[in-house]
């Protein structure tokens, strides 16, 4: 039981990093910019890929610095000539292109590509175990996926807090106006912050790679997800989506590991339950459910909370 | 506020309006009646009853987009809910023998639909905008996900069926061919647009626009903007509801995949694509999107991405969608000043389909490269043969696609200027106000 626990926050956590180095750039974009990038989770595929084929090419450390520019400068691009050129047609309109982008990035990567998964390794100066604590090994990779997302982690926190440009973006993400009125240039600081964002999700895809499964799925299965922690944090707060990335990367992650159904722990109390359409209810088990626990989550809080755990505007 | 006088009740429309009203309706309904009479075979049949679902899918989705300014990520939900309850009900009714007929059977779809719609609405129409739009995907990607473990009910990934020839028959008719199906279907679309265009002419639709255009006015008159848009969510369930019931019986069968986010995303496209600001928007959607989404499939095996770049184009440049392309012209038609901007179509036209031919060559010979580099490289798309391993052919992409670009770009400017003179032409004739 010790072992699960340890394990599990250990998996838990380092899911959690990953989630919020995306959930940082989404929220910073979403803050700034007020539209809630659909596409974001279309980075961190199109990261995963570029890293994919990159290490095939050069190696894995050349790939894990150029992937993210390449999706960055990407990302940039899109924000200077598409979502610039939407903005005069209202929110609506920028995050349905957004939308459609998702679509049109998951389409192309499924043609050059494949639908199946890629072979993208563990690379063999990684791949080893790094300790084992209760008869589990575990891998090396792991450590260097929590290692990397705390550090830009701590870079982030640096930069935003204690730098010049940082100063600027923390003005805009309330008082774009005004940063504006006060000579910086607004789109340029748009188009930086958009690129930054995307490369941070890029960076999440290259390492989370060859630990996850690299499909040309994998974008719309983690960006509901993404969605859930930025708003279960409350939409623009970083702090809030770095809590609601910890939460949900746990409560996943135990979900998973954890095997009990209402029918293993009331079992003998009626069986004539399992002859019915309830059946299904009452035999599923948590780790079935996992999936849907973000979801679950997500109405709660809307129900209870609307602004989010953290945030403090109710948009 | 310039127009007070619009406060005041619209003139009672004369004798003539009416009739071009009703007329309208009318050549509908003898439309729909007449059209499998002049295209019979079983194909055509199909592809009618497909968009007349789209078409009340789209619609019941733009009583959310268009008219009360609620994009919703997640309207599957209330469409695949009503397709499964009314397979269970087809199932049920055809055990029991119980004496409803199957061209009643699409209420209980829409029933279904509105009941889902009260349950889950009251959280989801909280608040508009982003956080709106982030619940109703949240939501949807719950009850999809939850479709597949409550497998009893939902029949996992295959899905359940039934047999709609087995329910209680009504003059004989057994709803077993195709055509006896497009017959219930074009009715039930013609009845379910009525309908919905009878709602946008209600008071509820006129303050559900009002919540669109500034909520915070509304609340300073009097009304709830939640209330307003959580009725407008009901009703929208409700026709979502009945559009599923009729693709579950057109089908036989209802599967997980009616209330996945493709199916959402689906109808998200056709709905904008048409044009959410006019109630026909949506209509010329279905119509458009069905069409493409069955021709575009037979002429390249890449459809899915030209369907994205086509969604994408009509956001970046006709936010309007067609319909609001199309109506952009009206004052000019009105003042007669149409003449102007034409022949600067043209003219930009011929750049801008060289741009595009490039652009289809260069994706064709990229996915040929991608996909099938080892098989035989005389390739064909959209109906034309040609070689995609050959360099001149490569060439002649790359000089239409760039050099297309480079001239679209001078002759769309022109076009801008013929239509700014067109405009004026028609403002100086009092046809814009």
């Amino acid at each position: 039981m010790l072992e699960l626990i340890v394990i599990s926050t250990l998996n838990g956590v380092l899911f959690g990093m990953l989630l919020f180095l995306m959930a940082s750039g989404l929220t910073v974009i979403f803050s700034m910019l007020g539209v809630l990038n659909f596409a974001h989770a279309s980075f961190y595929m199109l990261g995963a890929f570029f890293g994919f084929q990159i290490s095939r090419w050069f190696g894995f450390w050349p790939a894990l610095v150029i992937a993210p520019l390449l999706a960055g400068a990407i990302g940039a691009a899109v924000e200077r000539y598409g979502l610039r050129r939407v903005h005069k047609n209202g929110h609506v309109a920028e995050l349905l292109f957004t939308f459609g982008l998702a679509f049109a990035i998951e389409e192309v990567v499924q043609i050059i590509w494949g639908k199946s998964p890629v072979d993208f390794r563990v690379p063999p100066s990684l791949d080893f175990s790094a300790f084992t604590i209760f008869s589990t090994n575990y891998p090396a990779y792991k450590m260097f996926m929590l290692l990397v997302s705390i550090l830009i982690f701590a870079a982030l926190l640096v930069t935003l807090k204690k730098t010049r440009i940082g100063l600027i973006v923390q003005a805009a993400l309330t008082h774009p106006h005004m940063v504006g009125h006060l000579g910086h240039n607004v789109g340029r600081i748009f188009m930086l912050v958009f690129g930054v964002g995307t490369a941070l999700a890029a960076v999440a895809g290259v390492i989370a790679g060859p630990a996850l499964v690299t499909q040309a799925n994998m974008a719309g299965l983690l960006g509901p997800i993404l969605f859930v922690v930025v708003v279960v944090g409350g939409l623009g707060s970083l702090p809030g989506a770095f809590v609601a990335s910890l939460l949900i990367g746990l409560v996943q992650t135990f979900a998973v590991s954890m095997n009990g159904s209402l029918s293993g722990a009331f079992g003998p109390l009626s069986p004539d339950y399992a002859a019915t359409w309830l059946a299904d209810i009452w035999n599923v088990t948590i780790a079935q459910i996992a999936p849907i626990m973000p979801y679950v989550l997500l109405v709660l809080i809307l129900i209870f909370r609307p602004m989010g755990l953290l945030g403090t505007r109710d948009t | 506020m310039t127009e007070t006088t619009s406060s005041v009740a619209p003139p009672v429309p004369a004798a003539a309006e009416k009739l071009k009203f009703y007329g309208l309706w009318l050549a509908a309904a003898i439309v729909l009646l007449l059209l499998p009479k002049l295209f019979s075979s079983g194909g055509s049949l199909t592809t009618f009853s497909l968009i007349g679902i789209s078409i009340v899918f789209s619609l019941s989705y733009n009583i959310l987009l268009g008219q009360t300014g609620m994009l919703s990520f997640g309207h599957a939900v209330y469409y695949g809910l009503g397709g499964f309850l009314v397979i269970h009900a087809i199932n049920i009714i055809g055990a029991n023998k119980l004496p409803i007929p199957l061209p009643l059977v699409p209420l209980i779809g829409g029933l279904t639909g509105l009941l889902f719609a009260v349950l889950l609405g009251w959280v989801s129409t909280q608040r508009s905008g982003t956080a709106f739009a982030m619940i109703s995907l949240g939501l949807a990607e719950l009850v999809a996900s939850s479709a597949l473990i409550l497998r009893t009910f939902f029949g996992g990934e295959a899905g359940i069926s039934a047999n709609r020839t087995k329910v209680f028959r009504l003059f004989d008719w057994s709803f077993g061919p195709q055509i006896q199906i497009y017959y219930l279907v074009a009715a039930w679309t013609l009845l379910a647009v009525i309908a919905m265009y009878a709602l946008t002419r209600t008071p509820l639709g006129r303050m559900c626009n009002a919540v669109r255009d500034n909520p915070e006015r509304v609340q300073f008159v009097g009304y709830d903007p939640h209330v307003v848009r959580y009725l407008a969510f009901c009703f929208s369930g409700f026709f979502a509801g009945i559009a599923g019931a009729l693709a579950a019986i057109n089908f036989e069968i209802a599967n997980s995949a009616y209330l996945g986010a493709v199916q959402s995303g689906t109808v998200l496209f056709a709905t904008y694509i048409g044009g959410v600001g006019f109630f026909i928007g949506p209509i010329v959607g279905a119509i458009f999107v069905t069409f493409l989404s069955l021709g575009l499939s037979d002429l390249t095996q890449v459809w899915q991405l030209y369907f994205g770049l086509i969604f994408i184009a009509v956001v970046l440049f006709a936010p309007g969608g067609i319909t609001g392309l199309l109506m952009m012209h009206r004052p000019l038609v009105k003042a007669g000043t149409l003449g102007r901007v034409l022949p600067s179509y043209l003219i930009a036209f011929v750049p801008t389909l060289a741009m595009l031919i490039g652009l289809i060559l260069a994706t064709e010979i990229i996915v040929y490269f991608s996909v099938h580099s080892g098989d035989d490289s005389h390739i064909k798309a959209f109906g034309v043969p040609f070689d995609a391993a050959n360099r001149y052919i490569w060439a002649m992409s790359a000089v239409l696609l760039f050099g297309g670009y480079w001239v679209a770009r001078k002759t769309w400017t022109m076009v801008g200027h013929a239509w700014d003179e067109a405009t004026s032409g028609a403002r100086e004739q009092g046809a814009i106000a």
